[in-house]
């Protein structure tokens, strides 16, 4: 892993010696990665890497599912959310999560993003809610167009805007961490464009992490970018490196599409 | 060309043969149909539902019967439904690969196909026989036994409908597992699970087996679930084997009301599952 | 080796890039060895023949920077294939200067002739245009290798290049000072070395940018640069002539 260009950057995620296994299949071997506060962190990879498995271990979410374990340290701000104790819905709170097919609840757009702070009891009064669902829409950059419609199906928008509900939603519970899962790969262009432009603004307030199969997208959107190899941590580098002269031969090749 | 024309044949043919089918099928349907309507409908009459029902060669109507068979058919249901949505919850939701979770499906399974004259004998040795009488509570426990295993399968086949993305995105706010059932998997499922309960009822609302060694039937107006109930199936099951035309006549009018809201109760089961579901 | 792209056909038009090079470069040799003997052996078909030769070069970085461009726009290329895409396009640009200064060359060969050309100096030119030449059948060859070690050797010998074209400078003036007219036909001769000199240039900007595009990287140090023609005064003149 090489450092980063900017040395003041704190590490938020800290994992280590992770590895995660679905029944015996050994799926990631021995990562150690960071992840850095305020930062867009990228994996890449073919296929089968292991990306979106690591993904979905920083929010515990392979517990829904028998047969998956993991193994090792994810420490987010210096605790271990792998433990035992660790209390497993505050952690999801924290650890917010976007998925690749856009799936807004059956329910109206406003109860949509009141879900999560309805959960964690985030607001006492009416209005207090009202507020919450109204900045979460706006940071989502949805509020306009759906102002005048909050009380409609969520189901009823179009593929670019579920996302975008979606990206309300999690932002929502207030997390510090947002994990998207190729959250672009449903979407045309320019609902691509839009959400890419979001990932943008939203950087300046939370950490997120970004798996994609776009090379170009990992390119535009992200400052540090991890490259998986059939569960291996191949490469982790800045963003601009990484794209123009990677260190690492296998890196290379991936992203110059000459994976043989 | 020649196997355009062919496979013209050939389609023209299974077209025929599956119309031809249907219609067979049909036509006894409405054969039935139309038998019961006819003649039930002529048995119509204010005093169905005012009076009880008659001494033979009497007049009267069917009230204490369609009373007896409301109240059994609402509190089996009361009871059944729950038990039946909980236990298709945990199937569903909870266990659902574990040894006690096939178990329980299989039983189920079994208990759905059982003949239902089975579970009024199983009523009447363990309940009947030790109450030492008849009565309404008994009915409606065998009732509740028909009920619960219609509703554990449409509900855990409802709620199996249910995409995995919904409960993803549900778990990934942060919601423990009882609020994501609630709050997001059955409410998505509501239509089917209500649909499923809408069967269970149209199927008791007949059921007759069950009721002859439990609740028995009452020739007078009683509420009283201690003593035997008057019931529509068994009460066209007495009427209609008699040899006196008026009692006939009211067996008539009893099979009229049951099919019609047999018919009332799946055709709004169907406009809800159709439904485009709300918020 | 890196194996070559899943898609056959991004190989091929890097390939194309490559080969149009390759041609480019050898369409520019051959016109700088033509010119610098059309000017030594003042033989006007040759210098013809140059002149009309240039037409190629611009022609062929043309349809260079094309194809890269829709490259480009095609594969959003990355890391190697894009330093490889605009390296193509930085050489074209050179190789059809090298063409145009041989051009430049030939065109003086007429305005040579009537004076006739001092065995020395033909000399003089002759060894310079040959270090120019090898520079540039080097770089070539470092084109089609990418080796890095022969690309930073190339970019240390320009300063012999510059030390004999500093020499040839002094030489001209002192002829010029001797006999006026001399003036006119050593004016263009100081324009043809200063041609040859600035093709030993273009070849060392050709082994940078091939540098670049195997290594991602710039070379470390300062070009070697002995050009002093820059200071020379008429006092150093006088002095090296008496």
């Amino acid at each position: 892993m090489t450092t980063p260009q900017d040395t003041q950057l704190k590490a938020q995620i800290q994992v280590k010696n992770f590895n995660f296994y679905y029944g015996k299949f050994h799926a990631i071997k021995n990562v150690h990665l960071d992840i850095f506060d305020r930062r867009v962190t990228a994996f890449i990879g073919p296929s089968g890497c292991g990306k979106s498995t690591l993904l979905r271990a920083l929010n515990r979410m392979y517990e829904l599912y028998p047969n998956q374990r993991a193994e090792g340290q994810i420490l987010l701000d210096g605790r271990n959310i792998l433990d035992r104790e660790a209390d497993l819905n505050l952690l999801r709170a924290r650890v917010g999560m976007v998925f690749q097919k856009p799936n807004p609840f059956p329910k109206s757009i406003y109860e949509n993003v009141a879900y999560g702070p309805r959960i964690h009891g985030l607001a006492k009064a009416k209005a207090d809610m009202d507020a919450i669902v109204e900045q979460s829409l706006q940071k989502a950059g949805l509020w306009n167009e759906v102002k005048d419609r909050l009380q409609e199906s969520g189901t009823g928008l179009s593929g670019g805007q579920q996302q975008r509900l979606c990206i309300a939603r999690a932002v929502a519970v207030s997390p510090e961490v947002i994990l998207m899962d190729e959250p672009c790969s449903a979407l045309d262009p320019i609902a691509t464009a839009k959400v890419e432009e979001l990932i943008h603004e939203l950087r300046a307030n939370f950490t997120i992490v970004i798996v994609t199969h776009s090379m170009q997208q990992a390119a535009r959107v992200s400052q540090r970018t991890a490259m998986f190899h059939l569960g291996n941590l191949v490469e982790e580098n800045d963003t601009d490196k990484m794209f123009t002269n990677p260190d690492d031969q296998r890196t290379q090749d991936y992203i110059m599409g000459r994976f043989g | 060309m020649q196997l355009l024309t062919q496979r013209k044949i050939v389609n023209g043919l299974a077209i025929s043969l599956s119309l031809a089918a249907m219609a067979f099928g049909l036509m006894w349907l409405i054969w039935i149909l139309f038998t019961v309507l006819g003649i039930g409908a002529s048995a119509l009459s204010a005093s169905l539902f005012t009076e009880m029902t008659p001494p033979p060669g009497g007049q009267g109507g069917l009230a204490n019967a369609i009373a007896g068979s409301a109240m059994m058919v609402t509190l089996a249901t009361l009871i059944g439904t729950p038990v039946g949505v909980l236990t298709g919850v945990f199937l569903a939701e909870y266990g659902s690969r574990s040894l006690m979770a096939e178990a329980t499906r299989f039983i189920n399974d079994l208990l759905l196909s059982a003949p239902s004259i089975v579970v009024g004998l199983f009523v009447y040795g363990l309940y009947v026989a030790k109450q030492g009488s008849f009565s309404g509570w008994a009915g409606v426990i065998a009732l509740a036994l028909i009920v619960v295993p219609v509703v554990v399968r449409t509900t855990e086949n409802m709620l199996t409908l249910v995409p995995n993305t919904l409960r993803e995105a549900a778990f990934a706010l942060g919601a423990p597992r009882w609020k994501v059932i609630m709050m997001v998997t059955l409410r998505s499922a509501r239509a089917g699970v209500i649909t499923g309960v809408l069967l269970a009822v149209a199927r008791i609302a007949g059921e007759t087996a069950p009721l002859l060694f439990t609740a028995l039937s009452n020739q007078f107006w009683s509420l009283d679930l201690d003593k035997p109930m008057a019931n529509l199936p068994v009460t066209i099951f007495k009427f209609a084997m008699s040899p006196f035309p008026d009692w006939q006549r009211l067996a008539w009018a009893g099979v009229f009301l049951i099919t019609l809201s047999v018919l009332a109760i799946n055709i709004v089961a169907r406009t809800l599952l159709t439904k485009q579901p709300e918020h | 080796m890196a194996p070559s792209h899943i898609v056959s056909a991004y190989d091929e038009e890097l390939k194309y890039l490559s080969r149009r090079i390759s041609e480019m470069g050898g369409t520019a040799e051959q016109m700088v060895a033509d010119s610098v003997r059309a000017l030594v052996t003042t033989d006007a078909a040759l210098a013809q023949k140059v002149i009309s030769e240039d037409i190629t070069l611009d022609n062929a970085e043309r349809q260079i920077n094309e194809k890269a461009i829709v490259t480009i726009a095609k594969r959003q290329p990355m890391a190697a294939d894009l330093r490889e895409i605009m390296g193509a396009i930085r050489i074209a640009a050179e190789l059809e200067r090298v063409g145009d200064l041989g051009k430049n060359t030939a065109k003086r060969v007429i305005a040579v002739q009537s004076s006739g050309m001092p065995r020395t100096l033909a000399r003089g030119l002759e060894h310079l245009a040959e270090l120019a030449l090898m520079q540039l059948k080097e770089v070539l060859d470092v084109y089609a290798t990418r080796s890095v070690d022969k690309a930073k050797a190339i970019r240390e010998r320009d300063d012999e290049i510059d030390a004999i074209y500093t020499s040839l400078f002094r030489e001209l003036l002192t002829y010029m000072m001797e006999d006026p007219r001399n003036i006119t036909p050593c004016t263009h001769l100081l324009f043809c070395a200063k041609n040859i000199e600035r093709i030993g240039d273009h070849a060392t900007n050709i082994a940078e940018t091939i540098y670049y595009m195997a290594t991602g990287s710039q070379p470390e140090g300062e070009r070697p640069k002995d050009d002093t023609s820059t200071s020379v005064v008429a006092a150093d003149l006088s002095e090296a002539s008496e």
